[in-house]
């Protein structure tokens, strides 16, 4: 038993705000509980181990012949495309476990805590870059395994790896402020692969837009994802930075500039 | 007991940890809570008591930031709660009504992070939960998951959370609701001792003996209002320190026999919807005596008289005048 006698509110240091540094501190505990989690229950990791290895199998050897000839000639075109795809992809579990960590107990708690308000969301946001990089370097492994030989080397394949994480972590913003929106995790899932799976599939990252429709090709051509794909192409096949590269990160950055905003306001309100 | 003391407030409300004025949420058309007032002194322990849905849960969550009011105003320790929620937020501990601990982690694990969270250091953070582990019993179940505990260790779990940061004011909403005897006597235990230590507690019931057993003042609510407030002897007095069940053998004697009992015990007394039961709170058993005299010198045959502990529904009985079951229209009918 602790023999302590509570401190009187008038001899305390209250503070009326909490600072930036603490704010950081308290995220990184809440990105530190994140991994935690993810620790106690891997089984959560499914999706970003296996959907590297089946889709680049599947596509692969579906498309391959079709598209290039060989699955050889294919790899170069395909891995960067099921990279951007699935790490993606796997940001909208960002937003559906924003939802459920919402809904449960545990969450009053924080919010009864003197925590920077931003820290849940923030620390979310940051645990799951670990489960993009998880997805990044196995759909790379199994490129390599496959015969993937990247001509513009390491340093190259790290720094599009790096651009791919980002993006998605910028992405996940979007998601993120489904899940905090709305009422159910599945519906936060449902909309968010509504809006997904037309972005992802409408791009270049499986097939070349010329062998599109005219309107199609269009709609590809603008599309933010096939930018994404093109820097990563660049970088694991020659090595070179263009100007998709930079549209990308642009593309990022408006996407953080509007939807982190509106999610921490949105999320604020329930907070 | 802990005194506090502010110079810049006035002297009547220099020791209170809460003060709520008006208080009110309302849920779509449901006025969940509808005007609630609250002064609960600093060092004591302060019981709210009422039914399923009379709004002390809504009300909890009102006092500790975690939901804004739509009407009215609350204080901690001089902290108004919607303006300065963060400073509140240091003074206070909330064990909720269930569980808001995290069910995929481990115990340790949960009391490190809250801990971390509260600015403690890695080293003060393991050594607090170790600490807060064995001072409930967990030690044991420490690195289990939480999946795998009761619901009594769950409870000690989360009042521990509550308690890291020593805070002077803490909020227990049913801490006692479905443990078992034992560990609900800990638990009285242990928040008796908070109380020896400083702190303040507010803790909500459905019970009447726990808030009999722990609280110095009660507020009964009802629809989301107070309905009574006083010390737990001011109760006392108003609903007895047990209640008076009788039925009697001739059904058209009924409003005599009432009358008898309400000049006898000079109480207020009610008949239940069913088998016309007669029940009265009872402050002296002694009068037991007095009222079987004068029932049978007015030739009322007994059928069955026992002696209980009064419900929560005679309290409310009591107190309004009114049962808070639905039968009310029923009886008052029957009173007719
Ligand atoms: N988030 C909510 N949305 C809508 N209605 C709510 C909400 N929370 C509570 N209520 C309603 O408000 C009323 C008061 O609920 P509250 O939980 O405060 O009661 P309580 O006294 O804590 O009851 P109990 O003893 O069952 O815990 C109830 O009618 C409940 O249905
Ligand atoms: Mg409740």
């Amino acid at each position: 038993m602790s023999s302590t006698t509570i401190k009187a509110p008038h001899e305390r240091k209250l503070r009326r705000k909490t600072n930036f540094r603490e704010s950081v501190k308290n995220s990184l505990t809440m990105a530190y509980r994140g991994l935690l989690k993810i620790k106690r229950t891997p089984e959560q990791l499914f999706d970003v181990t296996l959907q590297p290895i089946i889709f680049t199998l599947m596509f692969t050897y579906i498309f391959g012949g079709a598209i290039s000839g060989n699955v050889q000639n294919y790899l170069p075109v395909i891995i960067p495309g099921i990279l951007v795809q699935t790490v993606i992809t796997t940001s909208i579990v960002t937003g559906v476990q924003l939802r459920e960590d919402m809904d449960k107990g545990v969450f009053d708690r924080f919010k009864s805590l003197p925590i920077a308000r931003i820290a849940p969301l923030a620390g979310a946001l940051l645990a799951d870059t670990i489960r993009y990089t998880i997805a990044t370097v196995l759909t790379f492994s199994m490129g390599y395994v496959m015969g993937l030989r990247p001509e513009g080397g390491l340093g190259a394949v790290v720094v599009a790896g790096l651009l791919v994480i980002v993006c998605s972590w910028a992405i996940s913003w979007i998601f993120a402020f489904f899940g905090v929106i709305s009422r159910t995790a599945s519906s936060v899932q449902g909309i968010s692969m509504l809006v997904l799976f037309p972005l992802t599939f409408l791009s270049n990252a499986f097939v070349p837009a010329e062998t599109m429709p005219k309107l199609l090709q269009w709609f590809v051509k603008i599309n933010p994802i096939s930018h994404l794909v093109t820097a990563v192409r660049e970088l694991t096949n020659s090595g070179t930075v263009g100007w998709d590269f930079t549209i990308s990160l642009i593309g990022a950055t408006v996407i953080v500039a509007i939807f982190a905003p509106i999610t921490v306001r949105a999320y604020m309100r329930r907070a | 007991m802990n005194q506090f003391t502010d110079k810049r407030k006035g002297m009547d409300h220099k020791d209170l940890a809460v003060e709520a004025r008006g208080l009110v949420k309302v849920f779509g058309d449901n006025r969940a809570v509808d005007g609630v007032d609250l002064n609960v002194r600093a060092g004591s322990i302060y019981g709210v008591l009422g039914p399923n849905g009379a709004g002390k849960t809504t009300t909890i969550r009102m006092l500790a930031t975690l939901l804004k009011a739509d009407a009215g105003s609350a204080k901690i320790f001089g902290y108004d709660v919607a303006k300065d929620a963060q400073i509140v937020r240091q003074l206070i501990g909330v064990t909720g009504q269930y569980a808001s601990v995290d069910e995929s982690l481990s115990a340790t694990e949960n009391l490190v992070i809250f801990s971390r969270l509260l600015g403690l250091s890695r080293a003060e953070s393991k050594r607090k939960a170790m600490e807060l582990l064995e001072e409930f019993g967990l030690t044991e179940a420490a690195r289990r998951p939480l999946k795998h505990f009761s619901g009594g260790m769950r409870r000690r779990l989360d009042l521990a959370a509550s308690l890291i940061a020593q805070p002077p004011l803490i909020f227990l909403d049913e801490p006692t609701t479905g443990l078992d005897p034992r560990t609900r006597n800990q638990m009285w235990d242990t928040i008796r001792r908070l109380v020896k230590e400083g702190s303040t507690v507010l803790l909500t019931t459905q019970y009447l003996q726990e808030a009999d057993e722990l609280a110095d003042r009660i507020a009964v609510i009802d629809h989301g209002r107070v309905v009574a407030e006083g010390t737990v002897n001011d109760l006392k007095e108003s609903i007895g320190t047990s209640s008076l069940h009788l039925s009697i053998q001739n059904e058209q004697s009924l409003s005599k026999a009432r009358l008898i009992v309400e000049r006898v015990l000079n109480v207020q007394s009610a008949v239940t919807a069913e088998g016309g039961k007669i029940t009265a709170p009872m402050a002296d058993a002694d009068r037991v005596t007095d009222l079987l005299i004068t029932l049978r010198e007015a030739g009322i045959q007994l059928e069955e008289l026992s002696v209980q502990k009064p419900t929560l529904d005679e309290v409310f009985l009591s107190i309004t005048g009114q049962n808070t079951a639905s039968n009310t229209q029923v009886k008052k009918e029957e009173l007719a």
